[in-house]
């Protein structure tokens, strides 16, 4: 444990390092924004990652969170005229808030039961944003939400919204660590493990779940929150099931397990999903771009066949027994 | 303080048609070994389940340390001091046995999401406490020298130890032991015998469900026996013994050889 913990404090200060050295090499203004949306989806599959990983509890309707972020941020600062700043903190706080109490009657369930409720939470969502149009704007979008703006500066460019969204990102990293490599992260453990184990021994498997799962919702509805501010209009595609299981692959992808794993998984699916994108109609006649679920479909199905604990840890011990047998 | 530590009045338990504990009365005294015994199926798991709140009752009372239990979250039963072992091992395999310990710790332990988020120095300090608190733990049980090794890896009756170990982390007033002694060696189960004795030792009433005759009636103060969910008979081990109807109930009508057999 000791080993992992410092291996993990090292990824971290070499991620920062990456972090604030990458945009002058980038010259690109599309590449910036990419690997913005990199640090936004970190900060969801960090959130799964503890929920799934540690806590062994599914959700397949993360998406939803990272929804609630982005239309509160959006209806707090464009509707309700609040500084933009304080859209953020609001639409985090209250995103976390609405998991908790979405929390309390899913998390009666288990194991199917709970992966059900939590894609039906999805289905849900996408129907309210597409169905109330005079507060969403509906299947057409909301459009024109101001930009993130703290006391006169205004994040109105990729580069600004860069820093600012992986410094939320490496601030999301540092509190899952310390999160995981806890009191609180054994606890999670032990509910994954044997929910009736902990309980015997004290743990309160219930409310470790609401608040695990409250964790993961803030910082998806902060990731909302950015994503709205950084690109200044939402629509429900960006939040329907299609991405909940996008964010599933990546949390696989990275290793369930596994929080800076979720760096690489998010940074591994949106660089592949650019290029299918890209390419996919050069693949395959006729097939349009959004039918790169199929690929991440048959990609999730490969890792938990062949890697379960994800490509990070997978490809570890694969290297390991390559060496041994030379 | 009351002599007794719990008191289980007309417990019953049904599972579909089937009555698994029909009506049992315990009385478990502060200090002492009391042993659960009776042949397959007799409801010696679901009585232990119904005590410590993993199974809810259906109907009966159960006092522990003055306070009512009865229908009691186990996580609730536990924090006033009821702690249990698993009869089909519960070790949380992915961790360490000194982490196994650890968890074992929780209830004495106060780091919160916020703190452990922040990393706040209070949160170095307690995890530097129940660290070494949990090595004495499996010092106590002989595994200080296996601590980083991952629970799933260790042998089954270490991992019955490290069960064990946890428990005694959460420093029980009444420590549960579901079948210890099942699937251990002989030698494995003499020093379990040790173990059992120096945890009483220490203060801890100990409540065991098991099979073994001779670790029970080698260590155990009273006994109680259950057959088809009721209670046929508590005594001493002497008592029990020499008690017909329960060697009726182990082996069926031919006393005496059923009692050589039975108390072999």
């Amino acid at each position: 444990m000791k080993t992992r913990f410092s291996l993990g404090q090292l990824a971290v200060w070499g991620l920062v390092a990456v972090v604030i050295a990458l945009p002058p090499l980038v010259k690109n203004n599309y590449q910036i924004f990419v690997v913005t949306l990199i640090g936004l989806y970190t900060m969801l599959t960090v959130g799964l990652s503890l929920v799934m990983g540690f806590a062994g509890q599914v959700s397949l309707g993360h998406a939803t969170f990272y929804g609630i972020g982005a239309y509160a941020a959006a209806l707090l600062s464009a509707m309700f005229g609040l500084p933009s700043w304080l859209a953020l903190i609001l639409a985090t706080a209250l995103t976390g808030l609405i998991g908790f109490f979405i929390g309390i009657p899913i998390f009666r369930l288990r194991g199917h039961y709970l992966a059900m409720a939590t894609l039906g939470l999805n289905v849900i969502f996408s129907l309210i944003i597409k169905n109330e149009a005079d507060i969403t704007g509906g299947p057409s979008g909301f459009a024109h939400i101001p930009p993130l703006s703290v006391g006169g500066f205004v994040f109105d460019s990729d580069t600004k919204m860069y820093y600012i969204v992986w410094f939320m990102a490496l601030a999301t990293l540092f509190i899952s660590m310390n999160v995981v490599n806890s009191r609180v992260g054994r606890a999670l453990r032990a509910i994954h493990t044997s929910e009736v184990a902990a309980e015997a021994l004290g743990v309160d498997a219930n409310t470790y779940k609401l608040r695990v799962f409250a964790l993961a919702a803030g910082f998806a509805g902060l990731s909302g929150a950015l994503y709205a501010q950084a690109i200044h209009f939402i629509s429900p595609s960006s939040f329907d099931i299609l991405v909940s299981v996008e964010l599933v692959t990546m949390t696989a992808i990275g290793g369930l397990a596994s929080v800076w794993g979720s760096v690489f998984g998010a940074a591994a699916v949106v660089f592949l999903g650019q290029f299918i994108r890209d390419r996919m109609n050069e693949l395959l006649e006729g097939a349009s771009g959004e039918q790169e679920i199929i690929v991440f479909g048959l990609i999730l199905v490969v890792i938990m066949v062949f890697m379960p604990e994800g490509v990070t840890a997978g490809g570890m011990k694969l290297l390991r027994r390559l060496r041994m047998e030379r | 303080m009351s002599d007794s530590i719990l008191e289980a009045r007309s417990i019953e338990k049904s599972f579909g048609g089937v009555m698994a504990v029909a009506g049992v009365d315990l009385t478990i005294r502060r200090g002492e070994i009391f042993a659960l015994i009776g042949p397959n199926g007799a409801g010696k798991t679901t009585t232990f389940n119904l005590l410590s709140g993993t199974h809810a009752l259906d109907r009966g009372a159960v006092n522990f340390d003055g306070h009512s239990i009865t229908g009691l979250p186990s996580h609730r039963i536990a924090q006033l001091g009821l702690v249990r072992t698993f009869q089909n091992l519960q070790i949380f395999g992915s961790m360490s046995a000194l982490e196994n310990v650890m968890v074992g710790c929780h209830l004495r332990g106060r780091t919160g999401f916020v703190a452990a988020s922040l990393r706040l120095p209070s949160v170095a300090a307690e995890e530097r406490r129940i660290r070494a608190e949990s090595l004495d733990y499996l010092e106590m049980v002989g595994l200080a020298n296996r601590a980083d090794d991952v629970a799933a890896s260790l042998p089954f009756g270490k991992q019955r130890l490290v069960e064990i170990a946890r428990a005694l982390a959460a420093q029980p007033k009444l420590l549960m032991l579901d079948e210890p002694a099942a699937g251990l060696t002989r030698p494995e189960t003499e020093s379990l015998d040790d173990l059992i004795c120096r945890i009483r030792d220490s203060g801890i009433t100990v409540l065991l469900v098991e099979h073994d005759m001779n670790l029970v009636m080698g260590i155990a103060e009273r006994v109680a026996v259950l057959h088809y969910g009721q209670k046929i008979a508590d005594g001493t081990p002497a008592e029990i013994q020499a008690d017909e109807r329960v060697i009726g109930a182990y082996l069926g009508l031919d006393w005496d050889g059923a009692r050589d057999y039975a108390f072999a």
